[in-house]
């Protein structure tokens, strides 16, 4: 018997829901042959079956969503298909009769199962003392308040004074004053009709877990450079058509933003950087993750090593990556390893807005509306001209306000200098 | 109240015993005249004279076999081996004989009787002169086993000791001798043979003791709490029968032990003690419980340096209790 486990299908993801099974108990299934659909926060992928053999028994039904690791089908190894039986199984009773071993054999195997069975739950996580089962026992402590609790024992162990320490705590000022503020909001405040729980999909969740911890992790800083389009505004005009008939897709403001923060990531290095506690990480590709919203969410599909593209490189980029999103098509290397975040919210119409840093990433962009605006312009003259705000979120403890305002002041030179010199190839 | 060694003690309990009950009576090598090694007996050859403070021949198995004679014929004798470690040859009368009289004779004879005897190290007596023999004789089923640590406790023992029925062996620490001073109630003082004793009340963790290893583990537990770390000491007082209520009630209380002895480990009263909180208190551990003892060598040796590391101390123990409060 071999059990098939949830797959870690991407660093950063911690489960999967099982979309469909490819195959049912009792079928034959081969090496490498598709077993079960998952989905994940990030991306759809198909499981293939990690030996031959029948498939025993499906453990998590369709819908389903578990933590990566966890079992998830049994499959039995058929003689026929594996030739070489695996020599960690125990020896069939009928081999050797007249040795001792085929009978105690199966005793340490047995052992073994059942300790991976208790390792999966959060017993295998940490090592409690009697004393202290016995408190989380009588103070119905849940695993969630036993995650928080700072074991003050050897290598973070839960001492009984630990568990005896949080029991006192939170027993005085929740009882104080939760209850005392939850009376007076009674008092004055009339009841909320109940409304509906939308459920969390696998996305919603990551998307929650991904910005929670930014913003805790993150101290943001925010900055805003207002950017004369006019010139890009004309040339997209101009060329869309023919762009469109040669290529067979838009030519949309999005990939020639993309090469200007290229252009200004290779300008301003320390942007297209990570933090880390033992320095700054400088990241030599520039790999820019593009927004794309889809049903359910958001998905950040990357554009790897943008800045070997040209505009009509990333154009086509873009477009494939942004398209296989909305399919659910993507893979996990397309969403893996972005260095810098370009967001698009001005397509919805919006002129300022604050985007979250997408960790382990310094900064993230977001190009807003393209809007026509009466600017003064050289000579004082007054003119229509089509401006837009470009707003960086960035890693303080990366870079400082200088170093992101030369970025912005860069991305925005570029962008306002464009001309029908500037190679579309 | 009055403030009195181990040693002074166990002279006054023998005396006022002595006193109460004329079928008592004290037999030991230089027991009479002398006063004994240790003078636990001084004065009392002179106020009691020789037919009850008797010298015996240098024969330990002699001692003891007179003993037991006179007890099963309806006296109360004090049995003194003058140096614990001169008890073997008395072994056979005290487990063969004297722990198994009653018992042989479905309780129609029963032996009234006490042997003393001074135990253990820390005093410069190497080989023949140091031994814990406690865990030796509390292993024979029919013989009581006491280790008393305070003056107070010396002589209730002792008296419980001589008022109780059956044989007991009554073990002095000769560091404590003198070493140990405290105040002795008036009057009989009896101390219940198998009570344990909670002799500093804690919370964070218990040590259990009994005889000289009792004072430094109070010495321990006063160290602890300066760095906030509230100990329990628990004084067995008796081995055989041991308190089981008590050692179960600290270890649930605490949920963290450390059982110190001067004997040598294996097969030791501490090894009994944890196994007495593993069958009854195991849902109550907060750590494995811990021990600090005597190396399992043969002796407590001569050499100064060397009898140091034989000996439990407060610095060992010490340790071993901040180890034990840190897990």
């Amino acid at each position: 018997m071999a059990s098939v486990k949830m797959p870690q299908l991407g660093e950063s993801i911690t489960e999967g829901t099982i979309s469909k099974w490819l195959k049912q108990p009792g079928d034959q299934v081969k090496k490498y042959e598709g077993l079960v659909e998952i989905i994940t926060d990030k991306v759809n992928a198909e499981v293939p079956a990690p030996l031959s053999g029948v498939l025993k028994e499906i453990k998590v039904k369709e819908g389903a969503t578990v933590t990566v690791g966890t079992e998830i089908a049994v499959i039995e190894e058929t003689a026929a298909a594996t030739p070489s039986a695996p020599k960690s199984q125990p020896a069939p009773q009928a081999a050797t009769p007249q040795s001792a071993t085929p009978i105690a054999a199966p005793a340490p195997a047995e052992e073994s199962a059942t300790e991976g069975q208790g390792g999966g739950s959060t017993e295998g996580r940490t090592r409690l003392s009697p004393a202290v089962r016995a408190l989380i026992e009588e103070h119905r402590i849940s695993d969630a308040e036993l995650a928080r609790i700072e074991g003050s024992g050897i290598g973070g162990r839960i001492s009984k004074k630990d568990i005896e320490d949080y029991v006192t705590k939170r027993a005085q000022p929740a009882a104080a004053n939760g209850e005392q503020r939850q009376q007076a909001a009674s008092a004055t405040a009339p009841a909320l009709s109940p409304g509906t729980t939308v459920p969390l999909s696998p996305m919603r969740r990551a998307i929650a877990s991904n910005m929670l911890k930014s913003k805790q992790t993150i101290p943001h800083a925010w900055t805003v450079a207002e950017v004369d389009m006019t010139n890009v505004v004309r040339f997209r005009q101009k060329v869309k058509d023919s762009f469109k008939q040669r290529e067979g897709i838009d030519l949309t403001y999005v990939p020639i933003i993309v090469k200007a923060v290229v252009e200004g990531l290779k300008a301003v290095p320390i942007l297209n950087a990570s933090w880390s506690d033992q320095g700054v990480v400088l990241h030599k590709d520039i790999n820019v993750g593009v927004a794309v919203s889809v049903d359910d969410g958001l998905i950040v599909p990357v554009i790897h090593q943008a800045d070997r593209m040209s505009i009509a490189g990333l154009a086509k980029s873009t477009d494939d990556l942004a398209k296989r999103a909305r399919a659910g098509k993507l893979g996990i290397p397309d969403v893996q390893g972005a260095t810098f975040t370009v967001n698009n919210p001005g397509t919805f119409g919006t002129i300022l807005s604050y985007s979250i840093i997408a960790p382990p990433q310094a900064g993230i962009l977001a190009m807003d509306a393209i809007v026509k605006r009466p600017v003064v312009i050289e000579g004082d003259a007054i003119a229509v001209r089509s401006m837009m705000n470009l707003c960086l979120s960035f890693d303080h403890r990366v870079l400082d306000g200088v170093s992101a305002a030369r970025f912005l002041q860069g991305v925005r030179r570029w962008l306002e200098g464009f001309s029908e010199q500037v190679p579309l190839y | 109240m009055a403030v009195k060694t181990v040693i002074e003690a166990i002279r006054d309990g023998m005396d006022e015993e002595m006193a109460r009950d004329e079928s008592v009576f004290l037999i030991g090598e230089d027991v009479g005249n002398r006063g004994g090694v240790f003078l636990a007996s001084d004065g009392l050859y002179k106020k009691y004279g020789e037919l009850r403070v008797i010298d015996s021949p240098l024969a330990e198995s002699c001692i003891v076999g007179v003993a037991i004679g006179a007890a099963v014929n309806g006296m109360r004798p004090i049995a003194e081996i003058q140096f614990a470690d001169f008890i073997a040859p008395a072994m056979n009368q005290i487990i063969e004989e004297a722990a198994r009289f009653s018992y042989r004779t479905a309780g129609d004879f029963n032996l009234p009787m006490v042997i003393r005897a001074p135990w253990g190290g820390g005093v410069h007596g190497a080989l023949y002169h140091s031994q814990s023999i406690e865990a030796m004789f509390a292993h024979v089923p029919g013989l009581k086993v006491v280790a008393p640590g305070t003056p107070a406790d010396a002589k209730g023992l002792l008296k419980a000791a001589i008022r109780d029925p059956d044989p007991v062996l009554y073990l002095e620490h000769k560091r404590t001798y003198r070493l140990v001073k405290g105040e002795v109630p008036d009057g009989d003082g009896v101390v219940p043979i198998g009570k344990a004793d909670v002799k500093r009340e804690g919370k964070d963790l218990s040590l259990i003791a009994y005889g000289l290893m009792l004072t430094y583990c109070l010495e321990v537990a006063e160290k602890l709490a300066a760095d906030g770390i509230s100990a329990e000491v628990l004084d067995l007082r008796t081995i055989r029968p041991i308190d089981r209520a008590a050692i179960i009630a600290t270890a649930r209380k605490t949920g963290k032990v450390l059982v110190v002895h001067e004997d040598t480990p294996f097969a030791g009263v501490a090894a009994e003690v944890m196994a007495i909180i593993m069958e009854n208190a195991f849902d109550a551990l907060d750590a494995p419980v811990m021990r600090v003892t005597g190396p399992d060598v043969p002796a407590m040796p001569f050499n100064h340096v060397l009898e140091e590391a034989f000996m439990p101390n407060p610095e060992k123990i010490l340790a071993r209790a901040r180890e034990l409060a840190a897990v």
